[in-house]
């Protein structure tokens, strides 16, 4: 390949670029000129597309482009023209009855799929993403309600909230912290009888005193049978459900301390129709009453 | 420029000659000349059957009942629908649009390991529309001499006058041609009209543009250079050919030495240099230089020979379908061996077999697909809810399938421990309706009484079945129960 003659296909009378494979070498066909001018189009068309449209960076920022495109206001956009379509049926959903809102009516429908955002970005922190709770936050899957499950006793529990400062008609109970109240002995009694009250291990002979403590001390709350009282928030003390940890050592603290948890006021925080829209999905998460 | 095609003869001029050494060549324009045969005949046949397939397809109606479009070919991408005569196809059925583009795949390396490119050459829409553009051509500007006429005159009035009714009419193909492939996804009569009074989607009307601007610059300006630059199918179907397959050959040990019969000479062969089968090419090469990349094999110069050698009274096949294989043994003397003797051979049978297995695994899932479906999701946050009776809860997000036209009633059933009982989400029973050609969501519960074996072990089994209680078809799927020993 070292002749200048040989950089000639002798077949095409094409140049060769002088690589060659077994045999086959590889012609220096030219390109088609179209290919050229729309390489050269390409690039007038990428320039003018970084003046057109925002590209290029400079300290604080970059250059805006001449059309003022932005994909910020684009989002923007975007969002107030769904929230121009939805306008209609949030208004109808923030007038609504929850408790007559069809299944079936697209504002309720429309409230589910909404208020599962709303959970997410204001619940989710507390009672957790699918709602299942912690200790100290309830489980809103289940069937027992501290403050009542129909759909007006949510509705009222999200907009007031429970022991806050910001609502005057928050939930509000305070039970008393028995460690200053019993000894330890009758604390000991007590814990036996909550223990006995949903059938787990206890000591028979100080759960019978303990009955007598609870009569006195506790029944004015949660009930003769201790199955609680939505309308004080007081606890179902008999069923499977702790908020607080249903071991001896959990319930002993309990008692001794006393324990409640406090909810903003939603009312205050959130639109009515993002109210509503909260109250419908948590009711139908499976525990709704 | 002798043996050299146009496009090798530009290229080694281009290259060849250091005062005009250009690392770019510009386009040898290409006039084919018109020419009678049965592959042309042929050609036109498929055209007419392509394109009228294409333009009339999405006129077609089709009852599918009140609910569903009456368009017998529609791609309906808002709804996600793809409907083909009583086919519909979900997008979850998308495997049959993948079995059947295996299937494609498989017929092009039949055709291709078989007949080269016989794609090229006659189906390809790139051929099919410069062939349409070219009829055009000559109906307006006259057969391939008057068209090299009219390049080389200066702009008269006349050539004025044809080169803008040709453009016009070119142009006219291409809207039209742009204008067809949107009512395949939008009911055809009403997009029509919408479109002409200005009502139809913006992207409509940009795809109607682009698709018109890629006919008439494809059809009618870049032709051959779509097939040589821009298509990667030649070379592709390079690596699929082999020496049995058949492809448009010259038969040199009887054509050759070229050249018109003079007396006193030695008898040359049957090739007379007339130059019919390099004029008549819409790729703008010779033939009788071999096989070459820029052939698409559409026989138009077979047509063109054969009709010269009729009239100085020799044997057609001077150009023909041939294979590699073919020519040592007609070289020594050999009969040519029938085109079927190429086209059955192991491979094209192996390729075959393929393609009708693929399709028949595709007959038979459309023949088993069912009507109603489900599918199920478990909750798994939380993993289950103890309820205040001790109970053992676990929550399913099923989706629900009713591809009948009217909205269905489904019941669920499950089966797996007897203690476990099954609730459903906002209704007092086991039905949900499902809307017509639709889908919907129901969370399911499944509940296990406390002390069950289900709520007090690990993972228990459990099967779901939907039944339309119109039909009494039935689907199921299967799932698992956690109780507290998942935890």
């Amino acid at each position: 390949m070292a002749d200048q003659s040989s950089q000639h296909d002798p077949i095409t009378g094409t140049e060769t670029t002088g690589h060659d494979w077994d045999g086959i070498t590889e012609l220096n066909t030219p390109l088609p000129r179209w290919w050229l001018w729309t390489l050269y189009g390409t690039i007038v068309w990428g320039i003018g597309y970084t003046i057109a449209y925002p590209a290029w960076p400079l300290i604080n920022g970059a250059t805006e482009g001449l059309l003022g495109y932005s994909t910020r206001a684009e989002v923007a956009e975007d969002i107030a023209r769904v929230d121009a379509q939805n306008a209609g049926i949030a208004a109808t959903l923030a007038s609504a009855d929850l408790t007559t809102l069809s299944r079936d009516d697209p504002a309720y429908q429309f409230g589910v799929s909404g208020g599962a955002a709303v959970f997410r970005a204001n619940c989710s922190q507390c009672h957790g993403a699918g709602a299942a709770g912690a200790v100290g936050y309830p489980n809103l899957l289940d069937d027992a309600w501290l403050w009542g499950g129909t759909l007006a006793e949510i509705e009222y529990t999200v907009t007031h909230g429970i022991r806050n400062d910001q609502d005057d008609d928050a939930h509000w109970s305070e039970m008393p912290a028995f460690g200053d109240i019993f000894s330890d002995e009758e604390i000991g009694m007590t814990t036996d009888y909550v223990l006995s009250l949903s059938g787990q291990d206890h000591d028979a002979a100080m759960a019978e005193q303990g009955a007598v403590l609870f009569a006195e001390n506790c029944a004015s709350c949660h009930g003769d049978a201790a199955l609680g009282d939505t309308s004080v928030g007081a606890p179902n003390l008999a069923d499977a459900i702790w908020l607080y940890g249903g071991s001896r050592a959990d319930i002993e603290y309990s008692i001794t301390n006393a324990r409640f948890g406090v909810m903003p006021a939603w009312g205050l925080r959130l639109s009515d129709e993002d109210v509503k829209a909260v109250t419908l999905y948590i009711h139908q998460l499976g525990g709704g009453q | 420029m002798g043996a050299q095609s146009h496009f090798q003869g530009r290229a080694a001029k281009a290259m060849t000659d250091p005062a005009n050494s250009s690392l770019y060549a510009a386009r040898e324009p290409i006039f084919p000349r018109d020419v009678k045969g049965k592959f042309r005949r042929l050609k036109w046949a498929i055209m007419a059957v392509t394109l009228g397939i294409y333009y009339i397809m999405p006129w077609i109606r089709w009852d599918r009942g009140p609910n569903l479009p009456d368009q017998a070919v529609l791609v309906d991408l808002a709804n996600r629908r793809f409907y083909w005569f009583w086919i519909e196809i979900w997008p979850h059925e998308f495997y049959f649009v993948a079995g059947l583009l295996i299937m494609a795949g498989l017929g092009l390396f039949l055709f291709t390991s078989a007949l080269g490119r016989v794609w090229c050459g006659y189906t390809c829409p790139q051929t099919v529309w410069t062939d349409l553009f070219l009829l055009v051509e000559r109906k307006v500007e006259g057969d391939r001499n008057n068209q090299i006429r009219l390049l080389k005159s200066k702009w008269t009035p006349r050539k004025i006058r044809l080169r803008l009714t040709k453009w016009t009419l070119w142009l006219l193909i291409a809207v039209a041609t742009g204008g067809a492939w949107v009512f395949y996804f939008a009911d055809a009569p009403k997009l029509f009209v919408d479109l002409f009074t200005l009502q139809a989607a913006p992207v409509a009307y940009s795809t109607v543009a682009v698709l018109t601007a890629t006919t008439f610059i494809f059809g009618g300006f870049m032709r051959e250079q779509v097939c040589i630059y821009m298509c990667p199918w030649p070379r592709i179907q390079a690596a699929m050919m082999d020496d049995d397959t058949l492809t448009v050959a010259y038969r040199d040990w009887r054509g050759e030495p070229r050249g018109k019969a003079r007396k006193n000479e030695a008898p040359k062969g049957d090739c007379i240099d007339c130059m019919a089968c390099v004029n008549v090419c819409p790729m703008g090469i010779d033939i009788r230089d071999g096989q070459q990349m820029e052939c698409i094999t559409c026989a138009l110069c077979i047509d063109a020979c054969d009709e010269i050698m009729g009239k100085i009274g020799k044997d057609r096949g001077l150009i023909d379908y041939l294979a590699l294989s073919d020519k040592p043994r007609e070289r020594d003397g050999h009969k040519p061996r029938s085109a079927w003797f190429h086209i059955f051979r192991l491979r094209t049978m192996l390729y075959t077999a393929a393609w009708s297995l693929c399709g028949l695994v595709l007959l038979y899932a459309l023949f088993i697909r069912p009507a109603i479906d489900i599918t199920v999701a478990p909750i798994r946050n939380p993993q289950f809810v103890t309820l205040s009776d001790g109970a053992i809860r676990n929550a399913y997000d099923m989706r629900l399938r009713n591809k009948h036209g009217e909205a269905r009633a489904f019941e669920f059933q499950l089966v797996g421990d007897a203690a476990m009982t099954l609730r459903l989400e906002g209704q007092t029973g086991l039905e949900t309706l499902v809307p017509a050609d639709d889908t919907s969501l129901q969370r399911v519960y499944v509940i296990a009484p406390a002390g069950s074996a289900p709520a007090t072990g690990d993972r228990s089994e459990l099967r779901f079945w939907i039944e339309d209680m119109v039909s009494g078809e039935r689907a199921y799927k299967d799932s698992l129960f956690n109780g507290k020993g998942t935890q």
